[in-house]
């Protein structure tokens, strides 16, 4: 147990300490480039936008941590988002989030199924999930067309509302899924279990762990918290439309990655992806206030990502 | 190999020697190419009126996501993955395309080879940058999607440009019998001139070792971080050749990256190639994408609604996969 904590940089102080850094940096940065930025407002909107960003950084965390990836979480959070919009009008709300969230354990348990009984590349298992999910949203649209509904009041609520003008609302989800996630992989057996399968898969196994149920729970989760963020998501733009989550995806990657979670498993962890989201979110927005063209910001965006990434590699391979 | 060196070796008649062991190399290409013989069979039988115009039209919608999957292919053998390819053919597409616009068929010959040296470099870039920084290819390739089509944004606001007319008549019509696209041949031959004898030198060779075990090829003494640039590079070239059909087949340049990046990488595991690398070619990879396509012809041919086509498109996909590691578990238990 002490050789699985050991391997553990998110629970090195100097690296997190290095994530966060940057994150004030940037922050520091914003504030030179446009003077009187940053403020409390301003930090609530930078939180606000952050959230659903760091639960899908979460499903790519928690599926990296074993050696995977999960691509589906576009699409999953896209059909969530759409689905419980067209059932508001009919079964209401709470059938609505009850039934998307069915639909997206559903897309899950295929996926789990597929990576940890059949070994598929879970790349291609969930490449694969995600044209699936999104031709069936597609093919729901068609069928609910009359329906028309819209993201509910509530969800709108909750996704875009804010406390005293300045606290996110999504907060109030997002901070006891982050704590079940921080505390699930730091003090349950089954967190310990995914560092264990994705450290050593053989030695994993060796040790009795039974990695097929593991990684079908694993992507179970993984599309639930998609699910979760899709519904934030809807209630932040106030649309519902079945590839509103897409242009998450690579970002989401990206912020587990800068967050310090290794894409070659065993290595990371949710506290490092979520500095990782507001990097990338304070990223964004300064980008957006210098008022570069969209074309300027696509590059630097990606640029630095690449900067970030490789300075991270480089301080994991000195320590 | 043995196989090879055996019919060296032994006496009899070589020519069935070889012939059964280049089957043996290649028993999932012609599993695909049956299968896509049967698939033809089909879709006449669903479809009688299917004749030239309906190859003639394959030919031309499969070439780009063809030379993508080619250009994955290169990559994927050697261990990486490259998910810039889209953005990629977009950047090479809108230059192209722009750089056409007005000009004489003399200048667009410049303009097409200035943009397959441009795909070079964006290869080349890539790679370096992944062998450099150390940082997964993943992700390296991932961000450097973003840049990419921010290049190609700052190319071309808007969908614009135009192409060469003998560039669009390359891949229009079709060559000798009315039965033969030209498109097809003009994919066959550049693949053909551009991989087979790189296959066959040192590179060739360097990539598949570099890709089923980077250490035993670096102890063998290949360089392992100039074979992982050269992969990028010509999977570069290959993502220009990409760019540039698409900009003869639409006769326009459009900044925004089609869904290229993950269908080629679709398209690369249907063909046969390991995403752990070392494995397959690209000859594979290519059949599959005309297979996939045809099965989306066929599926409109049923009245099938296009939504439930992705949802096929999805669980071939995964089906395919899973049948294969299920063949491989049960001869690893046997």
């Amino acid at each position: 147990m002490s050789a699985v904590e050991e391997v553990r940089p998110a629970r090195n102080p100097w690296l997190t300490w290095v994530t966060w850094r940057r994150l004030f940096a940037l922050v520091i940065a914003s504030e030179l480039a446009r003077p009187g930025i940053v403020s409390l407002d301003w930090a609530g909107v930078i939180v606000r936008a952050a959230v659903p960003l760091a639960i899908l950084a979460g499903c790519q965390t928690l599926t990296m941590l074993t050696g995977g990836i999960d691509l589906s979480v576009g699409a999953v959070a896209s059909m969530s988002g759409f689905v419980l919009a067209t059932l508001v009008s009919g079964p209401g709300v709470g059938a609505g989030i009850i039934i998307a969230l069915i639909a997206a354990a559903l897309a899950g348990l295929l996926s789990g199924i597929g990576v940890g009984v059949f070994r598929v590349h879970p790349l291609i298992m969930t490449l694969g999930m995600g044209l699936i999910v999104l031709g069936l949203a597609n093919w729901w649209q068609l069928v609910m067309v009359q329906a028309g509904g819209g993201t509910p009041e509530v969800i709108r609520f909750i996704g875009s509302a804010r406390f005293e003008g300045i606290i996110p609302v999504n907060l109030v989800v997002f901070i006891p899924l982050a704590v079940l996630i921080l505390l699930g992989l730091r003090r349950t057996g089954y967190g310990r279990m995914l560092y264990a399968i994705g450290d050593n898969p053989v030695a994993a196994r060796l040790a009795g762990a039974r990695a097929w149920q593991v990684l079908i729970v694993l992507y179970v989760i993984s599309a639930v918290l998609a699910a979760i963020a899709g519904f934030l998501i809807s209630g932040l733009t106030n649309v519902a439309s079945v590839s509103l989550a897409d242009s998450y995806v690579l970002p989401s990657v990206a912020a587990a990655v800068i967050g310090g979670t290794s894409i070659f498993g065993g290595r990371g962890g949710f506290g490092g992806t979520i500095v990782g989201a507001l990097i990338l979110t304070v990223l964004a927005t300064l980008l957006n206030s210098l008022g570069y063209p969209e074309a300027v910001r696509q590059v630097l965006f990606g640029a630095i990502i690449v900067v970030v990434a490789a300075a991270y590699t480089r301080v994991t391979a000195e320590s | 190999m043995s196989a090879a060196t055996d019919a060296v070796t032994r006496p009899g008649p070589r020519v069935a020697d070889a012939m059964l062991s280049f089957a043996r190399r290649n028993t999932w290409t012609l599993a695909l190419l049956g299968f896509l013989a049967l698939l033809l069979v089909f879709t006449k039988l669903i479809n009688p009126g299917y004749g030239i115009p309906g190859v003639q039209g394959l030919a031309i919608s499969v070439l780009p996501l063809a030379l993508a999957a080619v250009a994955q292919a290169i990559v994927v053998i050697t261990g990486g993955i490259d998910l810039s390819i889209g953005s990629m053919m977009a950047l090479t597409s809108v230059i192209s395309a722009s750089l056409m616009l007005g000009q004489s068929p003399e200048f667009a010959m410049f303009v097409v080879l200035g943009t397959l040296l441009l795909g070079i470099v964006l290869g080349t870039v890539n790679g370096t940058l992944v062998v450099v920084t150390r940082v997964p290819d993943i992700v390296v390739t991932l961000a450097m999607s973003f840049v990419w089509a921010g290049c190609a944004l700052l190319v071309l606001r808007t969908p614009g440009g135009a192409a060469a007319p003998w560039l669009r008549e390359l891949v229009l019509g079709s060559v000798l019998i009315p039965w033969i696209p030209k498109a097809a041949v003009v994919l066959l031959v550049v693949v053909a001139v551009i991989w087979i004898p790189l296959r066959r030198s040192r590179f060739g060779l360097s990539i598949y070792a570099v890709g089923s075990n980077r250490l035993a090829a670096f102890r063998s003494g290949v360089s392992v971080g100039r074979t992982k640039v050269l992969a990028y590079a010509v999977a570069g070239l290959f993502a220009a050749l990409a760019g540039l059909s698409l900009t003869a087949s639409t006769g326009i340049g459009t900044p925004v990256p089609g869904p290229y990046t993950l269908q080629s990488v679709a398209a690369v595991v249907l063909g046969g190639v390991s995403l752990a690398g070392g494995r397959g070619g690209v000859f594979g990879p290519l059949v599959a994408v005309v297979i996939l396509q045809l099965i989306r012809t066929d599926m409109t041919f049923l009245n099938v609604n296009t939504n439930l086509a992705t949802v096929a498109q999805g669980a071939i996909l995964v089906g395919v996969v899973m049948a294969g590691s299920i063949i491989e578990m049960r001869r690893r238990r046997a």
